[in-house]
């Protein structure tokens, strides 16, 4: 049929890692707080409820009425496992780097279980039941890691003293995520031009509007895209903003500027960065090429274009762009 | 529709840059207790939980809604988190009132929040996404240049963004749970303060708030027993459109127009300039007020800056927008958008305090989220009908 061959076909889809990483810092409020504070200094507490029930680790507030909990009770550093998953390989950041279990352990004196690492020998020597004791880390710094794991039996290690501090309040909670991010074969496609110094744009086969970058379909008919259309790497700034702004994460030298480029043969802009002219002096209309890198240094990414820099001519009538804001 | 719906309670916290003496659960509560305790109920009455925030990735909590349940009485209740970017406080509350409306629950506690000081937004909004330049820059970066072509498609004059953002800090004056109360605000402060994306200066940007905010929303039959007034919902509305589209209008979205236009005849509303006492719209940006002045038929196109020029949006003008402040004096980003909906409440039900606009009987309440993609809406008054 007509207008419904995929010109990306036999295009390999490219991917890339990408990791997505924050340290986030976290308010603990008054009961958590607390509870951390007890375990640097050797201690595991909990909250007692309306109803008399012992909450360890403890809630801010009662999951059975809603109600904000009661008196802290503290509790014993023994407890029974209720139930058991055996770790054969442990990951980075996990406890124990052998191989453990993590269990969920309702202390001495509490009404709930908390999770926890239990370094037995090996699955073997783990049942639900059983008795295991906290060993403590000799660095506590208000965390549950302040407890490094539990050990079968019952034997109470006393914890080493910590010097006096003020109460934990906060926490600093690390997350790390690695992904593969695939590009899409239309998307591939399009990168693979620019490797070789070309903007690959596809016309909607409905509306006939030109897509660069292309997407598999047109966002407004909704129907896959058909021919492949090559765009001009000059076009108009229809508009654009000057960065000042530092911020966690930034790799733009400030100050920058980037613009909405409306690619001569395009009907929607691309963002880029417009230079080679004071910042001041960058408007809406201005005529701009892009300034590739040199062939061998291209990669599949539009940052194998440079920027964007002013080709001299005359500046567009806003008329010419005005529906492309 | 089976029954009406109307507000009974509202609550907020004291917004500010840091609570850092509450823990997430804690800053969720302190909202539905003050909303609880306005509706003059407890949280057995609560048939249904829903809540709303920006993404996960904000604050690094995933499934709050289910790590949230205990602080909100939630255990054994049914309970929801809706998910539409900056509008999710609006379409929060929108799920709330439908769920009444429907007759399926009698009170439905709802609920949104942020802490934006255990994130960086910046960050969460500015990926190093593979195969393109890093190159925006926060939600600033991402509005600005719609801005400028504001900017020259109205003609307005430069000052107009230095006029609202002095507007709504002066209001927030009168907002006890504002997050910032400058009290020596004014024109050449906002002018000299640094341009942070040009054409926006630091002045003229929201904050980054933590904070919350509640409703209880109830049917007909149990706004009737309610101690304080209720606040009608005479309309809901939400609409969405794709992020980029070939000739996609920016500056004046096309969902935005629908979502009003939508809500507007729902309400009954034919001229919303005459017919609207009082609005609460969501302005991050100060030059969004005369943005979206037009983009919800308060204006005609090219035409709302003339209306913050001449005052008509003040406190005291015949159109008063944001007289809480609004989300440039206040900005825990998921909450932002459920602020507006309850502060048009509080305004229809007579209880905004200092910042009570007099006489105010209809209330819109709007937010807007992703790219100018996402709007929520609704209509609130003093009568049922």
């Amino acid at each position: 049929m007509e207008g419904k061959q995929d010109v990306a076909e036999g295009s390999e889809a490219l991917t890339s890692p990408y990791v997505l990483e924050y340290t986030y810092r976290r308010s603990l409020g008054p009961v958590v707080g607390r509870f951390l504070t007890g375990l640097r200094e050797g201690r595991i507490e909990g909250v007692r409820t309306a109803s008399g029930r012992v909450l360890v680790p403890p809630t801010e507030y009662d999951p059975e009425s809603g109600a904000a909990v009661g008196d802290f009770v503290s509790v014993g550093v023994s407890g029974v496992v209720q139930t058991w998953s055996w770790v054969s390989e442990p990951r980075k950041g996990q406890p124990l780097d052998r191989p453990f279990a993590w269990a969920l352990i309702k202390l001495d004196g509490a009404d709930t279980a908390l999770l926890h690492a239990v370094d037995a020998p090996s699955a073997d020597a783990m049942r639900s039941g059983m008795r295991v004791t906290v060993r403590w880390r000799a660095e506590r710094v208000g965390s549950i890691h302040d407890i490094a794991c539990f050990v079968p039996g019952d034997e109470v290690q006393a914890a080493e003293p910590v010097a006096p501090a003020e109460p934990v309040r906060r926490m600093k909670s690390p997350v790390h995520m690695d992904f593969t991010i695939g590009a899409g074969r239309t998307l591939s496609r399009f990168l693979e031009g620019v490797v070789q110094g070309k903007l690959l744009g596809r016309r909607c086969p409905t509306c006939a509007k030109v897509y660069v970058p292309p997407k598999g379909a047109c966002p407004t008919c909704g129907v896959p895209f058909a021919d492949e259309v090559v765009v001009s790497d000059t076009g108009t700034v229809t508009s654009f903003c000057i960065v000042n702004v530092p911020f966690e994460g930034q790799t733009m030298k400030l100050p920058y500027t980037y613009g909405s480029v409306l690619l001569d043969g395009a009907d929607i802009p691309i963002l880029h960065l417009i230079s080679g002219i004071p910042a001041d002096e960058v408007r809406m209309g201005l005529r701009v090429k892009a300034e590739w890198l040199p062939e061998g240094e291209r990669q599949p990414t539009l940052a194998s274009i440079r920027w964007f820099a002013p080709t001299g001519e005359a500046d567009a009538p806003y008329e010419s762009y005005a529906e492309h804001q | 529709m089976k029954t009406r719906c109307a507000v009974i309670g509202v609550g907020q916290t004291k917004h500010a840059a840091k609570r850092d003496d509450l823990s997430l659960a804690g800053l969720v509560r302190e909202a539905a207790l003050r909303a609880l305790e306005d509706a003059g109920l407890g949280w057995a009455d609560i048939d249904a939980v829903v809540i709303g925030k920006a993404p996960d990735f904000f604050e690094g909590v995933m499934m709050p809604e289910s790590f949230l349940a205990d602080a909100l009485g939630a255990v054994g209740k049914p309970m929801m988190r809706v998910h539409t970017a900056g509008s999710v406080g609006g379409s929060t509350a929108i799920v709330a009132a439908h769920l009444v409306e429907s007759g399926v629950h009698e009170r439905v506690l709802t609920v949104a929040f942020e802490k934006q000081s255990e994130s960086d937004a910046m960050w969460a909004l500015s990926p190093k996404y593979p195969f393109v330049p890093p190159l925006v820059a926060g939600a600033g970066g991402f509005f600005a240049p719609i801005i400028r072509s504001y900017m020259r498609r109205s003609g307005a004059p430069v000052d107009v963004g230095a006029v609202v953002a002095v507007k709504d800090r002066l209001n927030a004056l009168k907002n006890p749970y504002a997050h910032l109360h400058m009290a020596d605000i004014s024109l050449e402060k906002v002018k000299a303060s640094p341009m942070l994306w040009d054409p926006i200066r630091y002045l003229e940007t929201c904050p980054s708030s933590d904070g919350a905010c509640a409703m209880v929303l109830a049917s007909e039959a149990a706004a009737k027993r309610a101690p304080n007034a209720p606040a009608w919902v005479r309309g809901t509305s939400v609409r969405s459109e794709p992020a980029q589209f070939a000739g996609r209008n920016q500056v004046n979205p096309r969902a935005g127009v629908e979502c009003a236009a939508d809500v507007y005849a729902q309400a009954g509303i034919t001229k919303p300039r005459e017919q609207v006492d009082v609005a609460e719209i969501y302005v991050p940006f100060s030059w969004f007020e005369p943005m979206w002045l037009e983009n919800l038929g308060f204006a005609d196109e090219g035409q709302g800056w003339r209306m913050t020029l001449d005052g008509v949006t003040a406190l005291g003008g015949a159109l008063p927008i944001n007289p809480s402040g609004g989300v440039l004096s206040t900005n825990p980003i998921g909450a932002s958008g459920m602020i507006r909906f309850a502060e048009a409440a509080q305004q229809v039900r007579g209880r905004a305090g200092e910042h009570q606009v007099a006489g105010a009987r209809t209330a819109v309440g709007h937010a807007y989220g992703g790219a100018s993609q996402f709007f929520a809406m609704w209509v609130v008054s003093s009568a049922s009908a």
